[in-house]
């Protein structure tokens, strides 16, 4: 875990600096120099961190709804207690994606909210988890809270496919790879439109966001053990 | 139904992780009787809810052998007669409305008819107010009518918890004629707090 | 065979008792009758478009909805015949019992929420009128279907009233919009051939929830 605490310090902090320092220029040359995005330019630093953040927050949900339904199967309480360090972690970088998104809309399409279907489906998954930790909050007996939460958790999650499916029918998309993209071409990194090396500073982003994630979860369900421990000896 | 034997092996129940007994064993077949005796608190209506299967262990295991084979969900439910101050009643029905709505829930049961019914209440004294709904009754009136439903289905468990509360002496009569004709032909399970109660059982085993 | 019969008793139980207490029934009427009121005194004459008129009435029915669905399930909690019930069927009977009452409530709320609105607001006028009767209805059994888990959710819970609103409408979105598009299209007067896809998610919304929910009340009903 030591390893994945500074692992995750150091390839943060080597995505700020890399992301925010290395200069654009319309005719890149080498590892230094970043492309020009036509419609994005300096904007563009942030898909190092708004896009790794929104993926860790799914990699969140996703494994606290897998804890959930182990906590059904098996009714080992500890499995709710990693399920719920989880879900609030999910929460956690659900919020700071939906922040960063924000800003991002502002500068790009001109306002803060645009109800584009991803601005509201992650809009959809903070009201379910906040749905989420107002039911837990509401139930005393622990093995009640531990079922019912993860039963809601799932029951939300059966609704995924129809936001993946409905939404972009009903509304008009602004995200790249939405209906109605000029380009027509997938999210943007799977387009040609970016280059090697800001693909290759991308991943490592990515791969330093979900090592955050991992190294906080340790923490969280180390705290909570010891909490529960504390409280049942009390 | 005859050869029933339920196995109650290592059972444990905690709640928000205090326990509230640990490592209850039994086995009872039929034409047995056993009481679940202890002080307030010791878990004793906990303990013959996770015996009527309604409420999950923590730990262990409760099994219903019909014949010696393992019982369905559906088995076991329809093996039991329930009593309990925790079990309620239908306030906006009438008694025979009660045990009927409720029979028709059921199962795997034979469909009861009027008739049927109103014999049953006049097992337990209350055919002349079978037409009265359940809110006007008193707690006298309901517990016999808890001894209604659950005998509605000749069940070959009969699970009794404070068997007597609220009755009178009449009440306690007819009680007792239950009990006796259950431990004849099933089984009878029963948790009190008194003495005399339990010395209608042939065991009796004390929750700490 | 005991199955079905099952499940028509506990549904038939509901609607007696809900019959001789008009407890939900009562509530209800008062609360649409008052939602409609404010909103004419809110438009004030104004006739809005198509759009504007079917999300208003699918915000009634989702808000009446979430007063009157929970019912089944809070009542049994709050009398204490849960453990009556545990006792003597099981869970897939109580929940597909419950659903039936559930939908056929629903299926009331929306026909008579639909009707005052025909009657209050002079601009709905229902131009395709199978097309709005299909939604309607796919609409209330859509509603019931994914609200009948969340109302055995929350009867569980501490806070019921509230909760059960904020539990239930990020799973109900999907639903509301395609329920909204298709009334919208409906007031147009589009030919019904139009609203088959959104006929068709509906279809696959209740199919989805009814399984899910199907698999996942044991956890819920069983204490």
């Amino acid at each position: 875990m030591k390893y994945v605490k500074y692992g995750a310090v150091v390839i943060i902090t080597f995505v700020m600096i890399a992301g925010i320092a290395i200069p654009l220029s319309p005719s890149p040359q080498g590892w230094l120099e970043f492309p020009v995005i036509p419609g994005l330019e300096e904007k563009a630093r942030n898909i190092f961190f708004h896009v790794p953040m929104a993926w860790t927050t799914v990699v969140a949900f996703l494994v606290s709804t897998y804890y959930g339904i182990r906590y059904l199967r098996t009714k080992k309480l500890d499995y709710d207690l990693i399920s719920v360090s989880s879900a609030g972690l999910g929460f956690l970088f659900c919020v700071l994606a939906t922040v960063t998104g924000a800003f991002w809309a502002k500068f790009n399409w001109g306002s803060y909210w645009n109800w584009d279907p991803r601005q509201t489906s992650i809009f959809i998954l903070l009201l379910i988890y906040s749905a989420y930790f107002a039911l837990r909050s509401a139930i005393d007996v622990e093995e009640k809270r531990a079922a019912l939460s993860a039963v809601y958790a799932i029951v939300a999650g059966l609704t995924v496919p129809f936001f993946i499916f409905v939404m972009p029918r009903m509304l008009a998309g602004l995200h790249p790879g939405a209906k109605g993209d000029a380009g027509g071409q997938g999210p943007l990194f799977e387009s040609g439109m970016l280059a090697t090396n800001m693909r290759v500073l991308f991943y490592v982003s990515l791969v330093g966001f979900n090592l955050l994630y991992v190294w906080l979860l340790n923490l969280r369900i180390r705290t909570a053990r010891l909490e529960r421990d504390h409280f049942t000896s009390a | 139904m005859t050869g029933l034997r339920i196995t109650v092996k290592g059972v444990t129940k905690e709640f928000n992780r205090r326990k509230v007994f640990e490592n209850v064993n039994f086995e009872i077949s039929n034409g047995h009787s056993i009481a679940i005796t202890g002080p307030n608190g010791s878990g004793k209506s906990t303990l013959v809810r996770i015996v009527a299967k309604v409420l999950s262990p923590t730990r262990g295991e409760v099994r219903y052998y019909l014949d010696g084979v393992d019982g369905s969900d559906d088995v076991v439910r329809d093996a039991i007669g329930f009593v309990s101050p925790y079990l309620q009643l239908y306030d906006e029905f009438s008694a025979l409305e009660n045990v009927m709505f409720l029979n028709r829930i059921r199962l795997n049961s034979r469909r009861l008819s009027s008739a049927d019914t109103e014999k049953i209440l006049g097992k337990v004294n209350l055919f002349h107010r079978k037409d009265d709904l359940v809110r006007g009754f008193s707690s006298g009136m309901k517990q016999r009518l808890k001894y209604a439903l659950s005998l509605s289905h000749s069940p070959a468990v009969l699970i009794l918890d404070e068997p007597t509360a609220n009755l009178d002496d009449e009440g306690i009569a007819v009680v007792r004629q239950i009990v006796r004709e259950q431990t004849e032909r099933g089984i009878l399970i029963l948790a009190t707090n008194s003495a005399e109660e339990a010395a209608w059982c042939e065991r009796e085993i004390t929750l700490k | 065979m005991s199955t079905v019969a099952g499940t028509y008793g506990v549904f038939l139980k509901d609607f007696r008792s809900e019959i001789r207490t008009r407890y939900a029934l009562n509530a209800l009427f008062m609360f649409v009758v008052t939602a409609v009121t404010i909103i004419l005194f809110a438009l004030r004459g104004e006739t809005p478009g198509p759009d504007v008129l079917s999300g208003m009435l699918w915000t009634v029915i989702f808000f009446s909805s979430m007063s009157g669905l929970a019912r089944t399930f809070v009542s049994e909690e709050e009398r204490g015949t849960t453990l009556t019930l545990q006792l003597i069927t099981g869970p897939s009977i109580v929940y597909f019992g419950k659903l039936l009452f559930n939908v056929l409530l629903s299926l009331v709320l929306s026909v008579a929420i639909s009707a005052l609105y025909m009657l209050a607001f002079p601009g709905f006028v229902v131009k395709s009128f199978e097309m709005f009767v299909v939604t309607l209805v796919l609409g209330s059994i859509g509603l019931a279907s994914a609200t009948t888990i969340i109302a055995a959710i929350i009867a569980k819970a501490s806070t019921k009233g509230t909760l059960y609103p904020v539990l239930s409408f990020p799973v109900l979105l999907p639903l509301l919009m395609t329920v909204m598009r298709a009334t919208g299209m409906s007031l147009e007067g589009e030919p019904f051939s139009e609203a088959l896809g959104q006929f068709q998610v509906l279809v696959a919304y209740i199919m989805v929830m009814v399984a899910g929910s199907y698999l996942l009340f044991d956890y819920v009903w069983k204490d």
